[in-house]
């Protein structure tokens, strides 16, 4: 019964074959998959442009006239939400996580097609409520993207009467989405997975996308309640978050709300959501290091736990980000000490990706590159969370640039190396094309070196206190002239790095017309998604028959074995080699 | 083998192959295993209303809006609609598309009754002077009731979808039954859900 449509039989497996149905209104995980990552990439395109026109104005202040104070403060709500909400979430957990989940698993599809597409449709919904709020009267709104109340809705912010609305809406109808995927990718990693697909033999990527999309089932909710009662306080005037307020010398019909517990609810969604972005990310990047560096990655079960434990104790940190909020002292010492607890389960990733990398073979395609960038970025960023996590060095760090060069190398650059990395790994599975080689690496010198021109002068700028969300110091005294002139060449390093992406898109434009064909197996990968009978794979994947899983995906390099790696679908004692050694 | 045994397995030895030629997953179907995920969401999120409705309540303006009697005999109502379901689908358990056809239908209808019970109340509330805005603790009241109606409405979509296949017959009585089953354990859960917020209203 649970597997009617998973059986070996496609009588219930409905082939599309019109144009729409196979590539628009499709149910198939893989152009789903390709649909939610174009948009991702696409929205994702217009937030990077947005951070050239920020960082034009910091670096530039007064030499662009069109950029003024509302609009700055536009440019970076607008960017920050897209980043990690449209880009990096939907990307993940519905572009990796829908290609992924069920070729890994050894699935057809995933257990609701249908839910699947209006999962996507859905989101492109979202996506489109986000975008009109850039052509309505104001403007998108410029609250900062966590909209805090009582000025995200107040007059004197920035798109307060039409922008806020349609970023609230765009965020239920993208939680609606997102709940729709969601329960698609859980049920599916519960119930599609095939014969010898246990628990603990799914690669890693399956494991992260699955915690992270059950954190996401937790989290959303609290966006969802805090969206609904903010936009109750914009529209009808209730006071869930509102406190009695005197605007423009008028006394507002607002009082007793509390814009704290707003906070509470933003953050017990907004923390959790950085794991739902790096989640995925560890998975992926364990996967693409063990490939690459052909040996089976260091200490599985480890790496199982630790992403469990990170996605448990992702639930109790929120406050760290309160610390200057105003609320009880005595609630920083406890959120300060679980902060510091998640540490050691990262940190025994890091570990074990390094002792993975440990006297292996180790390859430097393009997507072992951008995974290795990533463990060096993410050590960096994490290291800075140590310091934000304790409240008496937050204090005086908390509105500085130091925080923003802190979660753009955790959260920012370090999942968008695994992202690159991901798509340079799986491009050949998912579009059967090769892509170009040297146009990988010069993109990846150029994003790798150039964020660290960017964000590592920025530890040092905030250091010296000089305060993020000005949109124009004004030759502030406390700011020396060095600052500025740190500040110009972190513009031109950001415009750089901008650019270099588009190197990215090209590549993948010129390889989708004149790549040369791709193997089916480029990467002499273990894991099943690279042993389909077609490539890149057919509609229903595994042809006449699912595959039946005998190992797990990291036997790289068995000792005696006439492969340097042993498919998941291979079965035990053909390999005799492999045989003895395993005992 | 419980999950932390599973958790536990080395996936690299010999020893664990033995115990991994399993196929995965749970024996209830796919649609149940999401539906229950669904609900995990559903209290989810109605329980960091009640969390919000804590904060909010210690606020000095806060003063309890009296409850209209109303409220007890849709409660009663709600319970009437989820027996029927349940009947429903014993009745296609025992494989009686009649009954199952009437009880689904009976549900659908009490639970119509229901949420238009719920609007009355409303109404009354509004024609009282209970405005959402005059105090947060009447907000909280409408957000309650508001959310719940709003899940009652899109199990109301999954019930029409199974009453239309239902009446036009074309599906067999399995199939049909699990519908109806879904539908079932949809709305035990939101009337547990009901009686909570109910209750959370009552005594706070």
């Amino acid at each position: 019964m649970a597997h009617a449509t998973m059986a070996d039989d496609l009588t219930e497996f409905h082939h599309p074959k019109t144009f729409i149905g196979k590539y628009v209104w499709s149910q198939d995980h893989k152009v789903i998959a390709v649909q939610y990552t174009i948009t991702a990439v696409l929205v994702g395109l217009v937030a990077l442009v947005l951070s050239w026109l920020m960082r034009l104005q910091i670096g530039f202040p007064g030499m662009f006239e069109f950029i003024d104070a509302d609009s700055y403060y536009q440019y970076t709500t607008m960017h920050g939400m897209i980043m990690v909400i449209y880009l990096l979430t939907a990307l993940f957990l519905g572009g990796f996580g829908n290609y992924l989940i069920p070729l890994m698993i050894g699935a057809r599809d995933m257990v609701f097609p249908f839910l699947n597409m209006l999962s996507y449709w859905v989101y492109l919904l979202a996506v489109i409520i986000l975008m009109a709020s850039f052509f309505v009267p104001g403007g998108p709104t410029g609250a900062g993207w966590t909209l805090y109340p009582p000025q995200a809705i107040l007059a004197g912010t920035p798109g307060h009467e039409w922008g806020i609305l349609l970023m609230l809406m765009s965020l239920v109808v993208f939680i609606v989405a997102f709940t729709m995927g969601g329960l698609n990718y859980v049920t599916t990693v519960l119930q599609g997975r095939t014969k010898g697909m246990t628990l603990m033999r799914m690669p890693l990527s399956v494991w992260g996308i699955f915690v992270a999309t059950i954190l996401g089932l937790l989290a959303f909710p609290a966006l969802l309640v805090s969206g609904i009662m903010m936009t109750l306080d914009k529209l009808i005037h209730t006071s869930f978050f509102m406190p009695a307020i005197v605007s423009m010398g008028e006394q507002l019909d607002y009082g007793g709300g509390s814009p704290v517990l707003f906070q509470h609810l933003f953050w017990f969604f907004g923390h959790p959501e950085v794991y739902i972005v790096a989640l995925p990310a560890f998975g992926i990047v364990s996967d693409i290091l063990s490939t690459h560096a052909r040996k089976n990655i260091f200490g599985y079960r480890m790496m199982v736990w630790a992403i469990l434990v990170i996605g448990g104790l992702s639930f109790i940190v929120w406050a760290h980000h309160m610390y200057v909020s105003g609320m009880n002292p005595f609630f920083g010492f406890f959120f300060a000490t679980t902060t510091l607890i998640i540490a050691v389960p990262t940190a025994i990733k890091v570990y074990n990706w390094v002792l993975t990398l440990w006297k292996g073979d180790i390859h430097l395609t393009v997507p072992m590159m951008f995974s290795i960038g990533f463990v060096f970025t993410f050590i960096n960023g994490g290291l800075t969370g140590l310091f934000l996590g304790n409240v008496a060095v937050d204090v005086p760090l908390s509105d500085t640039y130091f925080v923003i060069a802190h979660f753009h190398m955790v959260m920012g650059v370090s999942p968008v190396l695994v992202v690159f990395a991901a798509l340079y790994h799986w491009f050949p599975k998912i579009t059967g094309k090769m892509f170009n080689q040297k146009l990988g690496y010069i993109h990846f010198w150029g994003t790798f070196l150039g964020t660290y021109a960017i964000y590592l002068p920025m530890h040092y700028l905030g250091i010296l206190g000089m305060p993020r969300r000005y949109y124009d110091y004004m030759d502030s005294a406390f700011i020396p002239d060095s600052a500025y002139l740190m500040n110009q060449s972190i513009t031109i390093a950001a415009l750089i790095v901008g650019a270099f992406q588009f190197v990215f898109i090209v590549n993948v434009i010129i390889s989708l017309i004149k790549g040369k064909k791709a193997e089916a197996n480029p990467w002499r990968a273990a894991s099943l998604e690279w042993q389909t009978p077609d490539n890149p794979p057919a509609h229903g994947n595994w042809g006449d028959k699912l595959p039946v899983v005998h190992r797990w995906a990291y036997d790289y390099s068995v000792p005696g074995a006439a492969e340097d790696f042993l498919p998941q679908n291979m079965p035990r004692g053909q390999d005799p080699g492999a045989q003895e050694e395993n005992t | 083998m419980n999950i932390f045994q599973k958790l536990a397995v080395k996936p690299w030895s010999d020893d664990a192959h033995v115990a991994m030629t399993a196929q995965g997953g749970f024996a209830a179907p796919d649609a149940k295993i999401g539906l229950r995920f669904f609900l995990f969401v559903v209290s989810v999120l109605f329980f960091l209303l009640t969390a919000a409705y804590f904060m909010r309540k210690g606020m000095m303006d806060w003063r309890s809006l009296p409850l209209p009697p109303l409220l007890w005999l849709n409660t009663l109502v709600l319970v009437a609609a989820s027996l029927a379901l349940q009947w429903a689908k014993n009745s296609g358990n025992a494989g009686d598309a009649k009954q199952l056809h009437n009880g689904l239908l009976l549900g659908g209808v009490l639970t119509t009754v229901f949420l238009l019970g719920q609007l009355s109340v409303w109404q009354d509330l509004r024609s009282l002077g209970y405005f959402a805005t005059t105090n947060p603790s009447n907000a909280f009241f409408y957000l309650f009731t508001g959310l719940h109606a709003l899940h009652m409405l899109g199990g109301m979509v999954a019930w029409g979808r199974a009453m239309n296949r239902s009446w036009r017959g074309d599906l067999d009585i399995e199939e049909l039954t699990l519908r109806t089953d879904l539908c079932a354990a949809y709305w035990h859960y939101l009337l547990l859900i009901w009686l909570y917020v109910f209750g959370l209203l009552t005594v706070t």
